[in-house]
């Protein structure tokens, strides 16, 4: 395996409560090699989107990062300085983020916004960046790229702006793109076809990413590794075919029960009994044990990580199926 | 475009005609200026003619005809106390107030928009609480002793401004202006202040609420996770989505200043139309009023128009649906 772009080590990040601190991702690790792809799973509130925006240097207040170390390419990003920071930001590690419809500024029209991007990062003429913008508009696939540089993002349709902010994503040529849930907002077709054109540029230019979500089947087709996550900490890691053939944490297998092509017509769906619980008034133990079925004595101590096959973690006392 | 122009037009003239006559008839019923302007000593004929020459024998209905027949010949009458064309008169003092006007919101703009953004941007900070704290005592002074406060510091304390008139004025366009000579800009700096301290506390505290709100949105957000620097995050994304609201109040207020301006100009003697108006009506010199009303009106649908306007050059959302 080659050398990794990024590697998490023991990410702890807190946010500040009148309650006292919460901590939203706990002891978070993983690495990706070039061209990988890692989809980060959970429920709202596990934690994904933090950890997404805690490699980039991005908490805001009262958010701070604890602990840990995020080597980028063995640079540690947390231990630089914030214009070193700002530098890396859109260039090194680019984010596309959910909701396209409010991530483009309302006012400002699209060439501004690619150029404005371009030029932080690079010594261009205007005419050279929009050059640049242009083609980066063209390989996402959006039509008379030139012209829709002069639009202002309602002009757009949802599709078309998730487009653009791919564009903009992929346009430096980062090493990693942090992908925060870029399809749940688009309809469904539309979302099929932005994976497909993901996968493809993806594969094409070795970007190492993290597509943080909470489908699994989105994961299925486009990751070569898992992390679950769940009340801020990863509960199961592994390669995608192994961790989603067998799971071995019981919220994982809960996960997959859940996805509704499972279940047969005229059933229930299965659902994960509960929810996800207060970051402020987490279980003593292991967090998932209130809504787990195979909970017991044991799981009053929280489990350490543990090991099962080469590159397989998991998180419980009572790991199922896949332990060998 | 041109549609939108007309129609604003005709909805300016029926409500300056609609309040032409409201204030007509209301100034027939609250006094004869015949009292008044009638020298109690002359003799009967002499006073009869005086009447007659004001036109103030007829009944009112015909009084208001003939106002009326003015009006389409662009007539607005000729003031009783006068004796010149009111429309002339009051022309003669707008410059004043304009330039009254016009500085203090310009004060409010620029002192108002930064301290409003920084309160926003660090609402925790001790100057952020200052600043707030100082645009609360902005807000409720009462003007004319604000007024005189300024006065006194600045003209009987430390002697460096002059307490009232206009000072030097030069003439351009064969308007004549104070803000072109150093004499004229140190008497409208302290008239200039004193309309503005309201104006740049309510301009405070609509900034730091827009930035409060904005600071939070997802393209913020985006902006800095594409590595803009904090400059372009703050002077760009933010401020110019700040703008819409601050623009309408701040053309509001610009015509209440030139409207109202009564106060200020009455403490610093400041010859514009506000002390005009205020006079016009202790001497019931109907012409006056009326035209200075009729003025009034025509100007809040200029300021209105303009201000959309500017919306739209601001928010490229409301230019489609005005398209539409």
């Amino acid at each position: 395996m080659s050398a990794p772009v990024l590697s998490v080590r023991g990410l702890i990040t807190e946010f500040e409560t009148r309650e006292g601190s919460v901590r939203a991702v706990n002891n978070v690790s993983f690495d990706l090699a070039p061209g990988e792809v890692l989809g980060l799973v959970g429920e709202s509130g596990s934690g994904k989107t933090i950890t997404g925006f805690s490699i980039m240097g991005l908490v805001e207040e009262p958010g701070v990062i604890r602990g840990g170390e995020v080597l980028l390419n063995d640079e540690n990003v947390l231990a630089l300085p914030e214009p070193k920071l700002r530098a890396l930001r859109g260039d090194r590690i680019a984010m596309i983020f959910q909701d396209p419809m409010m991530t483009l500024n309302p006012v400002l029209r699209i060439d501004t916004q690619m150029i404005e991007t371009i030029l932080a990062h690079r010594k261009l003429s205007k005419a050279e960046a929009r050059e640049m913008a242009t083609e980066a508009l063209a390989l996402v696939g959006i039509p008379s790229p030139a012209e829709r540089l002069r639009a202002y993002p309602h002009e757009l349709s949802g599709g078309m702006r998730q487009r653009v902010v791919i564009a903009i994503a992929l346009m430096l040529e980062p090493d990693l793109i942090i992908a925060d849930e870029p399809t749940t907002a688009l309809d469904v077709t539309i979302q099929s076809q932005i994976l497909f054109e993901m996968q493809k540029l993806m594969a094409s230019r070795q970007t190492a990413m993290i597509w943080i979500t909470h489908d699994l089947t989105v994961v299925a087709g486009l990751a070569q590794k898992v992390a679950v996550m769940y009340a801020g900490k990863i509960v199961e890691y592994g390669l995608v075919d192994d961790l989603l053939d067998r799971p071995a944490h019981p919220y994982t297998q809960g996960l997959m029960q859940s996805i509704p092509s499972n279940t047969s017509r005229g059933n229930r769906l299965t659902q994960i009994p509960g929810m996800t619980p207060s970051l402020l008034k987490l279980p003593k133990g292991c967090a998932f044990a209130p809504r787990c079925a195979y909970a017991s004595e044991a799981c009053k101590v929280a489990p350490e990580e543990t090991a099962i096959g080469e590159t397989r973690r998991v998180r419980c006392h009572h790991a199922l199926g896949g332990v060998s | 475009m041109l549609a939108y122009l007309i129609r604003r037009f005709g909805q300016a003239i029926l409500v300056m005609s609609v309040m032409a006559t409201i204030v007509f008839f209301g100034l027939y019923m609250v006094g004869n200026p015949v009292d008044l302007l009638i020298n109690p000593e002359d003799d009967l004929l002499a006073q009869e003619a005086a009447i007659r020459r004001l036109g103030l024998d007829k009944p009112v209905h015909i009084q208001f005809f003939h106002f009326l027949g003015g009006l389409v010949q662009g007539d607005l009458g000729t003031s009783f106390v006068h004796n010149t064309p009111a429309l002339e008169l009051i022309l003669s003092r707008l410059p004043a107030t304009l330039e009254l006007a016009f500085l203090g919101v310009f004060f409010a703009l620029v002192i108002g928009i930064p301290l409003g953004m920084y309160a926003g941007l660090y609402p925790k900070s001790p100057v952020s609480r200052t600043i707030m704290a100082g645009s609360v005592i902005g807000f409720s002074t009462p003007n004319f002793w604000q007024g005189l406060m300024l006065i006194m510091l600045f003209a009987v304390f430390w002697r460096i401004l002059p307490a009232g008139g206009r000072g030097e004025t030069v003439d351009v366009l064969g308007i004549p202006v104070s803000f072109l000579t150093w004499d004229g800009l140190s008497h409208l700096f302290l008239p200039a202040l004193n309309v503005a301290i309201y104006k740049i506390s309510l301009v405070i505290r609509l900034t730091r609420a827009g930035t409060a709100e904005i600071g939070l949105q997802d393209y913020v957000k985006y902006a800095r996770a594409r590595g803009l620097s904090e400059w372009r995050v703050i002077n760009v994304h933010i401020l110019k989505n700040i703008l819409i609201p601050v623009v309408t109040v701040v053309g509001l207020e610009l015509g209440n200043v030139i409207a109202f301006a009564v106060v200020t100009e009455t403490v610093f003697a400041w010859p514009g139309i506000g002390k005009l108006l205020i006079d016009s009506i202790g001497l019931l010199d109907r012409p006056v009023v009326v035209a200075y009303l009729m003025l009034t009106v025509f100007m809040f649908v200029m300021i209105n128009l303009v201000v959309d306007i500017i919306y739209s050059l601001l928010d490229p959302r409301i230019r489609v649906k005005r398209r539409a």
